[in-house]
């Protein structure tokens, strides 16, 4: 089993590492999709292990997004002259200022995002149930509206990233974005798996199957959630730095704070593949991917109807996902002992 | 930021005038709002799209020449129909489901509606214009359309007249006995599933009535719907279920909130102070019931 792992893991590295070769046109959606991943198992953190389901890690994601540019930005040119409406862009990032201003702008985008999580973690992971959906939703929301309205960050009209530098090829933009997303899901698929093999995953199991016993027994339920909600914010707010910078504009409520379409999508994925899996999220973002870019190729125009029939196609149909579905299927996998006579008598009672 | 709202009192008049007017309204979706969550315990995310197909019912009706006052009646009777046809392509599957699930499934509705509409009507903000007029008041120093005063004065009466039937016909009966206990109405011989499909269908109805108020109001758009259903769930909450005068009063608060927030922050931030007070009510509402449970302690 772990000699199977270990080849899945490189499998999948060196599938990795070479898809930027063999399928160069797809390059942004290999990236996207890297990102959709990380998006999706950080919800799980919350909606799969927790039982928290939020709608409100677009809030990291869109925060990371606005200050890694903001960052990159600032560090070289006013920030204000920059996101002035009309006449030409004068500044242009050396390569030199282009790479220093994102690699310090991925870190602000990392941290700030916590920090906040940290913040605001008391007062709304007290909430339960669908207060907290309802609640995040609106936070979501909120942000998004609000930071259509301040005018240092381009309002309403949006923010242009600073444009990739010219370093000599032109496939330079496509492998860094996709390589910065591809490092940056691995770090986040290995950070998860290693925190859901120690006890802290237990204890987020714990907080989800009853929280007040979980309370009695004397776990300090809140410290918890709110850690569990500050590695979420983190990676979250990567995702969206790098996302900023790959999409080139950041408007408020479009593609920042974009509540409709990546709040729903990560919710989305996560249930697809299977909640409180450490795979499902990313089969689910995989598949959800595939489907989404080749309907939306197919059927464009037609694409937010259809992800209004597949929101509530899976959520009735398919609540357990494809880990779910699997887990039922072959529970001989998954580590489940099955007494073969006990499934036989279930099937004839049926 | 424009402190003219302190230095000159009759903008103060003329806000409270227009957000107690706008606030019946707001009452009136969350009324419907209060009713399904009570009865079905579900949070409909796609009230607010409810809303918007009512209003773009009685625009269709302006646009080929009928007063838009008349969509009042027609919009109700086919939201009830949309409706009912919600209740049974979906909210039947989800009814006795985690709540998470009703707000996922309702939110896939919503998208589905905010498009489609988009497709149907497309993306322009309309309104219909129902040439009441207006009403000057104090040395026509307060200015209140007529048609808002008509509005509340409508959705005012489809309250009362709901509140009556609720209270006096068959069906309302079985709607409250199976809000306070579904298994026991349905020993009792209440066929529950048809209640939930009412249930919803007047809520439909409800919202179909609001958004032909609201079309002859304000204006109506094919994404402006969830704003509609945080306010409704904003307003149930402060409330609490089965409050009504508690729903009206605070229906009519959070419309007098909004028109401040509105002259005194700007119209861009109008929606996302309604978000955001939604967010400080809620954690309000968390520290208020965690200090009661460590009392209990």
């Amino acid at each position: 089993m772990n000699k199977n792992n270990l080849i899945l893991y490189i499998g999948i590295l060196i599938f990795g590492l070479a898809a930027p070769y063999v399928f160069p046109a797809f390059k942004v959606q290999l990236s996207i999709l890297c990102i959709l991943i990380v998006l999706a198992i950080t919800w799980n953190i919350q909606g799969g292990e927790m039982g928290y389901n939020t709608f409100g890690n677009i809030l990291f994601y869109g925060l990371g997004m606005y200050l890694c540019a903001s960052v990159q930005v600032g560090m070289f040119f006013p920030l204000a002259e920059w996101t002035e409406s009309g006449g030409e862009k004068t500044f242009v990032h050396t390569p030199t200022q282009f790479f220093q201003g994102m690699a310090v702008g991925l870190v602000v985008a990392a941290v700030v995002p916590t920090i906040v999580a940290a913040l605001i973690g008391y007062s709304i992971l007290g909430l339960r149930g669908h207060y907290f959906a309802i609640c995040t939703l609106g936070l979501g929301v909120a942000a998004g509206e609000i930071s259509g309205g301040i005018e240092i960050i381009g309002a309403g009209q949006g923010f242009t990233t600073p444009p990739f530098p010219n370093v000599g090829s032109l496939e330079a933009r496509g492998e860094f974005f996709y390589f910065l997303s591809f490092l940056v899901l691995i770090l986040t698929f290995l950070a998860v798996k290693a925190i859901y093999s120690t006890r802290f995953k237990l204890i987020l199991n714990a907080i989800r199957d009853n929280e007040d016993k979980a309370e009695a027994m004397g776990i300090e339920t809140m410290k918890y959630k709110i850690i569990g909600w500050m590695i979420s914010a983190f990676f979250c707010g990567l995702a969206g730095g790098i996302m900023g910078g790959l999409v080139g504009y950041i408007d408020s409520t479009d593609v920042a704070f974009d509540g409709r379409e990546m709040g729903v999508f990560m919710v989305l994925m996560a249930i697809l593949g299977g909640k409180g899996t450490l795979w499902g999220p990313v089969i689910g973002a995989t598949v959800f991917h595939i489907f989404k870019e080749g309907f939306w190729t197919f059927f464009l125009g037609w694409q937010y109807v259809a992800l209004g029939v597949l929101i509530v196609v899976i959520v009735i149909y398919f609540p357990e996902g494809i880990m779910g579905w699997l887990r039922e299927k072959y529970p001989e996998r998954f580590g489940e002992v099955v007494d073969e006579a006990d499934r036989k008598a279930q099937v004839e009672i049926k | 930021m424009d402190f003219l709202v302190f230095q000159y009192p009759m903008i103060t008049v003329q806000a409270c005038l227009d957000g107690i007017l706008l606030g019946v309204l707001f009452a009136l979706i969350a009324y419907g709002m209060a009713l399904q969550w009570g009865v079905m315990n579900i949070i409909n995310i796609a009230q607010g799209d409810l809303v918007i197909l009512g209003g773009y019912i009685a625009y269709f009706m302006y646009l080929y020449g009928i007063h838009p006052a008349w969509g009042v009646i027609v919009a109700p009777v086919i939201m009830y129909f949309v409706g009912i046809a919600i209740y049974k392509l979906v909210i039947n599957k989800v009814v006795d489901r985690d709540l998470f699930i009703s707000i996922l499934a309702t939110f896939g509705i919503s998208i589905l509606f905010m498009q489609l509409m988009n497709f149907a009507f497309g993306a322009d903000v309309v309104l219909a214009n129902s040439g009441y007029g207006t009403t000057m008041l104090f040395d026509s120093n307060v200015v209140l359309p007529n048609s808002k005063i008509f509005s509340a004065f409508i959705s005012i009466l489809f309250a009362v007249c709901l509140v009556i039937y609720m209270k006096k016909s068959k069906l309302g009966r079985a709607i409250r006995a199976t809000a306070q206990n579904a298994r026991a109405a349905k020993i009792l011989g209440v066929d529950t599933e048809k209640v939930y499909a009412a249930t919803f269908g007047i809520n439909a109805a409800l919202c179909g009535v609001a958004g032909a108020l609201i079309s002859i109001t304000f204006t109506i758009h094919p994404y402006m719907g969830l704003p509609y259903t945080i306010r409704s769930f904003m307003i149930v909450i402060v409330a609490g279920l089965g409050n009504l005068p508690g729903v009206a009063m605070s229906g009519m608060g959070l419309g007098v909130f909004e028109e401040f927030a509105d002259y005194i922050l700007g119209t861009e931030f109008r929606i996302g102070s309604v978000f955001l007070l939604l967010v400080l009510i809620l954690v309000y509402r968390r520290f208020k019931l965690s200090r009661k449970r460590e009392y209990l302690k």
